[in-house]
């Protein structure tokens, strides 16, 4: 297959070292098997991510996506922006539809724009990870590069909110998407049925400013996976991760659980099923560790 | 009241939905709300809010301006959507929930020490600087916004969960000394600084 | 009519000859049913098993059939013998598809087929071909009544078709509501934003139409005769009475509007408070410009009150919505805002309801300014300038208060319907009873109401049928609705009327028999003048003569047989549906002896719904007893006390009924059929009594036609419930 190259736009969490490190580790490790070259837009800048919104209004945020577009169109032409975090591409995506949308904005944003030499073209598409994987590969082509199987782990597919809501992977529906499943099966694991938290908003940002609210939201997301019998769960949101990730133990501590679930990335199990050792996997940077993938990358 | 405030109950008198629509981000949707309800039961907070989308929009019409504005309602958005998708009238929910804050936030007189504000303005501040998110500081700033006591109690509540990120290589303790950050950070600055001016003048918040 | 000569065909196909013994049923149907002519085929309803029915008819002069094969519903097009009378055995849906399968079961599913081939070959013997009404008459013309939208609309439909036209108008002018409205809501593209009436040009198109004469200031006086020879007295105001024949009526005599005055908490007879009709006209007077109030002054805010007298649970007012007054509020509503924008029109509403493509309306009117308030409105007052409208926010939940120049209240649509003829005190919201139709039945002057005084038929199934053969309604007189509503109303009662006319002059029977050509024939000579079968047609078909002997005015009928099975001397029949074809069949089944532990259960099923049940459940393979024998009637209504008393005195351990709901939400194909057997079935229980006999072997069921588990479920529970009363003492007497 011919090799395939995107813009990659990594976002704040997926930096070195920083919260979703793992994420980007293994979405490069996934991307090495799958002959697609990442290349990062250069200087690329925050998203604003949702939260952004009380001290940022409307037209900085959606100018400082711009940005991001009219980097990527000047310096990777031809190349869709593809993001691996779940706020990042909504806001990206989000930016482009209400420019799309109107030409007052869109002037505007190329009024701000020019104060640093920078010209936004719309030219340039906005994608996930996600539909990369789905949309220019497809399940069975995901298939062939496996030498190993998942069988015998059993994941929660936890989409979260914001690859799903307000635009969602195509043809999947906002009340019960299916793709981590579909994915999970692909790899031979086992996804569990009726995963009645698979959308349920973990708290998103407001995990920081609402901390008790956001927990009884993570403790339905966590009670559930176990309640279906799962041993671990796959999301491809690095919020969701580490928000249902982290808070885990805060809840055993003050709630009496005995929370112990792993939250992995989808590009975790595939760098896993692609024959990827731990580190490849970036299991190493489990808080709560996935023994039985680890198990599987030693054989 | 700040200026800006008192300019704008002045400039709409009674015409509260008027003012939504031509200064809140969407606010030209909240007319086209058919009052069902489902906005209310969709959102993962809805126990904690004294106002539902519906019921902001229907105060919006009836001129509650004061009550609107100064509520801690909107402020539980956690940007899920599930309004957005699930509204038959396909209304931007989450973004007017966004803009009645960030405009109530504007005017100053959205609710004090309301944390989510809090957090935002943090936020915001924080990638503002560097054109990216700095999560250690972010974290940092967080902890400490009521002051140095309560900070550090809060950061040692956290300690575990903060050793065990640096530990996972997903928290980095060097951030503190400067962290990633744009190399036109001129440029980032200069859009931004023109992007609220546009925007101002077109809101009239000059 | 020439010799009678009869013949049964069996069929072996569709594994009729794997279940059952063909040779010897063959057998029975000669020996036992007395058949002439008997063949087996394998493939009845194939091109030659039909072809052998044909030639026997055509060369060995058959003049009776028995078809022994599939259900009566079922291949209708290969059994057409439209020369000969003819019976149909149900072996396949009634008997192998029902029947429990295995050898256990052979015999009785045998003795089944048996029974229903003997049932066959009774029936036939006392059926003869129908020949259609004698009594047909071909006036083709119709009638309109009303000259609304709905009338107009009725008039032209049935003109352009190719029919005649007369239009009766109580006013001096055509055009009804509509030509009282400013702009009418959005019937086509675009719709968002009110649009003409068109009512002038319709009313022009009509008066100027060639096939259509128009009677303004005109009433009917009198109504007589019936589908294809009615006439009618047209009193003109002057007092000058002129006649006409016509085969047909469409009533469309509209509505009148819920008296506001009937609301002073609403602000009822205030200044300033006035109804949607009302502001019609401060709208029309204003001509597009900024509307002003009566006083002169411009309407700079305006409250519009939904549901006002309407769906009200007190019993004071109108307790049903009207449907269109929603729809109606947004239009007034943009009347103002399109004049000026700056006017502030609120729509108090409890439930906002616009139908159609309304939602797109609603929308609009959302975009342009008005304002939707969820709330109830307590109390209407004076205030300094206008008005003070206090109300209950529904979602804000408090009690609060508007200021407003004017006051519009949405107040319902009461149906012109004319005289209540089963409760002629009834009032809901009108002033006087005045007939509009004036009928000289002997059942009452005006069509019977269901309720609201709506005029009573199936909203759903029979949507412009009324109680009255060849008399149809169209538009609100109907049930409540909007003017688009009411226009494909009136098409649809001109296609009715049509019908009726054709039906009328060929001699056939109307909905739901159409095209029937048995008729109802009576016996004078028996009658005891007793008047059920006057009383009781629920059709008014039946008048009575000076001496009070019925009138049968077989283009009235519908052929129910409801006067048949009210006739205590049973002397009314029809050619091939009498107590005689149906009894005949009961006494034919062969009644097994008491101690043969194999009960026998009479099953009267209507063919409307409970019939087509038992035949699903058969289609279904849902296994019932093979104990059942089940008649098809052409309505319960029809049931004659005396095939009940009969099936008993001969050994019926039971007796099922089954026919369609009845009351308010009826299903019943003949609309009152059902609610009599019902009620003739109550006194039954005496009867049974008498004859030494429990109470439960008669059962009635209410069996819809999508019943078809149901209805095995229940034969097997009826069943159950007989073999543990245990048989019937009466065997070997019948």
């Amino acid at each position: 297959m011919a090799k395939k190259e995107y813009a990659f736009y990594p976002g704040c969490s997926s930096q070195l070292k920083a919260s979703a490190s793992n994420y980007l580790t293994s979405v490069s490790s996934m991307c090495k098997t799958l002959d697609v070259k990442l290349t990062e837009i250069p200087d690329w800048n925050c998203c604003g991510a949702s939260i952004g919104y009380a001290e940022g209004g409307e037209l900085p945020r959606i100018a400082i996506n711009a940005r991001n577009f009219a980097l990527a169109e000047t310096h990777l032409p031809g190349q869709d922006i593809v993001a691996t975090c779940a706020a990042c591409w909504l806001g990206a995506r989000e930016s482009k539809d209400r420019l799309d949308a109107s030409s007052t904005l869109m002037k505007e944003t190329n009024e701000a724009l020019a104060a640093a030499g920078l010209h936004y073209k719309a030219e340039v598409k906005i994608r996930h990870m996600v539909e990369v994987l789905i949309e220019d590969f497809g399940y069975d082509e995901l298939k062939k590069p496996m030498k190993k199987s998942l069988e015998g782990v059993k994941f929660a597919g936890y989409v979260g909110c914001q690859t799903n809501r307000p635009f969602g992977i195509d043809g999947e529906s906002f009340e019960n998407p299916k793709y981590l499943d579909k994915l999970v099966e692909t790899l031979g694991g086992e996804p569990v049925e009726h995963y009645d938290q698979k959308v349920t908003c973990c708290g998103g940002a407001l995990a920081f400013s609402e901390p008790e609210k956001s927990q009884k939201q993570i403790r339905d997301i966590v009670e559930s996976a176990y309640d279906h019998g799962a041993e671990m769960i796959v999301t491809p949101c690095p919020l969701c991760q580490a928000n249902v990730e982290v808070y885990q133990s805060e809840i055993n501590k003050k709630q009496g659980t005995q929370f112990n679930m792993p939250v992995l990335y989808y590009s975790q199990l595939m760098t896993v099923a692609y024959g990827g050792s731990m580190k490849d996997a970036g299991l190493d940077g489990q808080l709560i560790r996935a023994e039985k993938l680890e198990v599987i990358t030693k054989k | 009241m700040s200026d800006h405030n008192s300019q704008a109950v002045a400039r709409y008198r009674n015409n509260f939905l008027k003012e939504v629509e031509e200064r809140v981000e969407e606010g030209e949707w909240v007319k086209m709300c058919m009052q069902c309800g489902v906005c209310a039961g969709s959102c993962p907070f809805g126990a904690h809010w004294q106002h539902s989308p519906q019921k902001l929009f229907m105060m919006i019409r009836a001129g509650k301006r004061e009550e609107v504005l100064t509520s801690d309602s909107m402020w539980m958005c956690t940007s899920c959507y599930n309004c957005v998708v699930r509204c038959p009238r396909q209304l931007p929910i989450t973004h007017i929930m966004h803009g009645l804050a960030s405009y109530a936030h504007r005017l100053g007189i959205a609710p004090k020490g309301q944390p989510t504000r809090e957090f935002a303005k943090i936020f915001w501040d924080n990638l503002a600087k560097k054109g990216r998110v700095n999560e250690l500081k972010l974290t940092l700033s967080l902890y400490f916004k009521d002051g140095l006591v309560s900070g550090i109690k809060t950061a040692m509540g956290m300690q575990s969960i903060g050793l065990g990120m640096v530990k996972a290589k997903r928290l980095n303790p060097m951030e503190i000394f400067g962290g990633h950050g744009l190399k036109d950070l001129k440029g980032f600055h200069a859009i931004l600084a023109k992007a609220r001016e546009i925007e101002d003048k077109r809101k009239g918040l000059t | 009519m020439a010799e009678m000569k009869t013949a049964a065909y069996i069929c072996a196909g569709c594994g009729l000859g794997d279940k059952l013994d063909i040779a010897q049923m063959e057998k029975i149907a000669q020996k036992e049913g007395k058949m002439q002519l008997v063949r087996r085929h394998d493939f009845l309803c194939s091109t030659e098993g039909v072809e052998l029915i044909r030639k026997d008819i055509a060369t060995e002069g058959v003049s009776h059939v028995v078809i022994a094969a599939c259900s009566r519903r079922a291949k209708t097009e290969a059994f057409d013998f439209p020369t000969v009378a003819m019976s149909r055995a149900n072996l396949r849906e009634g008997v192998i598809w029902v029947v429990a399968e295995g050898e256990a079961h052979d015999e009785v599913r045998q003795e089944m087929a048996n029974d229903y081939l003997r049932m066959g070959c009774a029936e036939l013997k006392k059926m003869k071909l129908p020949e259609g009404n004698p009594n047909k008459a071909g006036n083709k013309r119709i009638l309109v009544v009303g000259g609304g939208m709905a009338g107009m609309t009725a008039a032209l439909e049935s003109a352009e078709t190719g029919y005649e036209v007369v239009l009766v108008e109580k006013a001096g002018q055509l055009g009804g509501w509509a030509a009282r409205l400013w702009r009418r809501v959005p019937f086509k593209q675009p719709y968002d934003k009110p649009q003409e009436t068109g009512a002038a040009q319709l009313a022009a198109k009509v008066s100027g139409h060639p096939k259509i004469r128009v009677h303004l200031n005109s009433t009917l006086a009198e109504t007589s005769g019936a589908p294809g020879r009615f006439k009618v007295q047209i009193a003109q105001e002057s007092g000058a009475v002129s006649e006409e024949e016509v085969g047909a009526i469409i009533q469309a005599s509209g509505f009148s509007s819920y008296d506001p005055a009937r609301l002073p908490e609403l602000g009822g007879g205030l200044a300033n408070v006035i109804d949607q009709a009302g502001l019609e006209d401060l709208a029309s007077s204003a001509n597009g410009a900024p509307i002003k109030r009566s006083d002169g002054r411009e309407v700079k805010s305006v409250v519009f009150v939904q549901c006002a007298g309407q769906r009200d649970d007190t019993g004071t007012h109108l307790s049903y919505c009207s449907g269109h007054c929603c729809a109606t509020s947004i239009k007034q509503a943009m009347y103002f805002k399109d004049a000026n924008p700056d006017v502030d029109t609120v729509i108090m509403y409890t439930d906002l309801r616009v139908p159609g493509m309304g939602e797109d309306f609603y929308r609009s009117a959302q975009e342009k300014g008005v304002i939707f308030t969820k709330g109830k409105v307590a109390k209407v007052e004076s205030a300094t300038d206008g008005l003070k409208v206090n109300f209950r926010d529904l979602i804000l939940d408090e009690d609060v208060a508007i200021e407003t120049d004017l006051v519009v209240l949405a107040t319902g649509q009461v149906p012109n319907s004319g005289v209540n003829i089963d409760l002629p005190d009834e009032d809901e919201g009108k002033a006087k009873q005045v007939s509009i139709l004036n009928l000289n039945y002997r059942q009452g002057k005006d069509l019977p109401q269901l309720v609201h005084g709506l005029a009573d038929s199936h909203f759903i199934c029979f949507p412009y049928e009324t109680r009255r053969t060849g008399i149809y309604a169209a538009g609100p007189v109907r049930r409540p609705m909007d003017m688009l509503q009411a226009t494909e109303d009136a098409a649809g009662a001109a296609l009715k009327a049509i019908q009726a006319v054709e039906n009328a002059d060929a001699g056939r029977a109307a909905h739901p028999r159409v095209g029937d050509l048995s008729y109802p024939i009576v016996r004078l000579e028996g009658c005891t003048q007793c008047k059920r079968c006057t009383v009781e047609c629920p059709f008014g078909a039946i008048d009575e003569d000076e001496r009070r002997f019925p009138v049968f005015n077989e283009s009235r009928c519908r052929r129910c047989g409801t006067c048949m099975g009210a006739c205590p001397v049973r002397v009314i029949s029809f050619e091939n549906y009498s107590v005689d074809t149906v009894g005949n069949q009961i006494k034919a089944v062969d009644i097994p002896d008491e101690f043969s532990e194999r009960p026998r259960i009479l099953i009267l099923a209507c063919e409307n719904d409970a019939y087509p049940a038992l035949d699903m459940a058969g289609l279904a393979h849902h296994v019932y007893s093979a104990f059942v024998r089940a008649i098809p009637v052409r309505c319960l209504g029809s049931v004659n006390a005396i095939w009940i008393t009969d099936a008993l005195n001969s050994g019926y351990d039971g007796v099922m009924m089954m026919g369609c709901k009845h009351g308010d939400n009826y299903q019943c194909h003949f609309v009152k059929g059902s609610e009599l057997a019902n009620y003739r079935m109550s006194k039954i229980d005496d009867t049974l009594k008498q004859l030494g006999l429990e109470v439960e072997r008669v059962a009635s069921y209410e069996v819809a036609i999508t019943d078809n588990a149901r209805v095995a479920a229940l034969i097997n529970d009826y069943v159950a419930k007989i073999v543990e009363i245990g048989m019937s003492p009466m065997k070997g007497f019948g």
